[in-house]
């Protein structure tokens, strides 16, 4: 369990995080989503004790992390700076990790390699972008730490690749169940994916909650304009879109049987939002 | 399996239809094993809370049931069930839908039927 308290970064006067409060449950899946300069790798970098909270405190299975080695032992935490020797080649890589991370498996590193089409005796300074993040991914994956935090892993991934990544990724939590959090734009990839979604807005926290929760706490309304004002009167709605007089809007409040009824009545539509969809629309 | 989700409906929701349509059209056989929660989560590439959500949802309906270490079988009767379950749904999620639209449309309902008719011919 990741617990946060109070988690507050500033740099000068700027408030990079904002009082994060926030309990990862253990062998969960989480999105960490946001926009560019939200503060997710900062919300990660003081997970794993590598730039120190202004004030706040983070804890790994009731264990304050700063400076302590043995609960950061258990998180395997990749990210997009790239931190290995670039005439190091990846096999070294899988070895050299073998000595911090006991439980890393270097065959099913390999195997795993031999999948994604990573030839390991090249270089670090040979590898592409998308090679780079797979190499960082079956870094994770093998580590067998009991907590992975995954800035980015699929920056530079083909199409096929990403595909790969998801299914491995999936079989790997189901054979060891542990904690993930992605930290990804590809909030339609992974919406299926991760279990809980953690969204944070210019460094404040405003969902933590189960993808399906969230989702079903809100619902599209469109139809003819008038129709539409007198359903969003005294409701809260986010991302008012307008072609003509056709009006739609997403409504936060549940959806149930009464409402479906009474928006039936006024001849207008009722539609489940995607997550990417919110995700723009609390974002803006 | 259908592979593809539509955004329309919960996936777990999704994930329990597609197995009942597999066995209505006897990609399943009663009685016989089903693919795991594993197999399907990885394949579907879904969360295994979701996969196990919509397998559960169809042992609770008594259309799948577990052998315990073995798999998760379908059960015998497991067609009817889904087909009395399926005709109950069919007046809400079709006909009802199907009088909606035709009356944005100006169908009548004696035009209704008689489409009715041309598509059985058709058929």
């Amino acid at each position: 369990m990741i617990e946060m308290r109070h988690l507050t970064k500033t740099y000068d006067t700027f408030k990079a995080l904002n009082d994060i409060n926030l309990i990862l449950e253990e062998n969960k899946i989480y999105g960490l989503l946001g926009r560019n300069g939200a503060a997710k790798t900062t919300l990660l970098n003081l997970i794993t004790n590598k730039i120190f909270p202004t004030t706040g405190e983070v804890l790994i299975n009731k264990q304050n992390v700063y400076e302590n080695d043995k609960a950061l032992n258990e998180v395997f935490y990749i990210f997009e700076k790239n931190l290995y020797p670039e005439g190091q080649k990846v096999k070294d890589v899988f070895k050299w990790t073998k000595e911090f991370y006991q439980n890393f498996d270097t065959n099913y590193a390999n195997s795993l390699a031999n999948k994604f089409g990573l030839n390991t005796k090249k270089k670090m300074k040979e590898l592409s972008t998308g090679y780079m993040s797979i190499f960082k991914d079956i870094l994770a994956l093998a580590s067998n730490a009991k907590i992975l935090l995954l800035d980015e892993p699929l920056l530079g991934l083909d199409a096929n690749h990403r595909d790969l990544f998801y299914k491995e990724l999936i079989a790997n939590y189901i054979a060891s169940p542990k904690t993930i959090i992605i930290s990804t734009h590809l909030i339609d990839e992974v919406e299926d994916v991760i279990e809980e979604v953690i969204l944070l807005k210019n460094g404040k926290l405003i969902v933590n909650q189960s993808v399906e929760s969230f989702i079903s706490s809100t619902y599209q309304v469109s139809g003819e304009e008038s129709k539409v004002n007198e359903w969003l009167h005294d409701r809260k709605f986010v991302g008012l879109e307008k072609i003509g007089k056709y009006l739609s809007a997403t409504v936060l409040e549940n959806i149930n049987d009464k409402n479906i009824k009474l928006i039936d009545e006024l001849n207008l539509e009722v539609s489940k939002v995607e997550l990417q969809k919110l995700f723009i629309h609390l974002t803006n | 399996m259908r592979l593809e989700f539509t955004s329309e409906k919960p996936i777990y929701l999704q994930l329990a239809e597609s197995i009942e349509d597999d066995i209505l059209k006897g990609i399943f056989d009663e009685d016989s094993q089903i693919v795991s929660t594993t197999e399907l989560s990885v394949q579907l590439k879904i969360n295994p809370a979701t996969a196990g959500k919509g397998i559960n949802l169809l042992v609770d309906e008594g259309i799948l049931y577990k052998k315990r270490g073995v798999g998760m079988f379908v059960s015998i009767g497991a067609k009817k069930l889904i087909l009395k379950k399926r005709k109950e749904n069919f007046y809400q999620s079709y006909i009802l839908s199907l009088i909606e639209e035709a009356k944005k449309l100006n169908i009548s309902k004696s035009d209704i039927i008689n489409m009715i008719e041309r598509g059985n011919e058709n058929d």
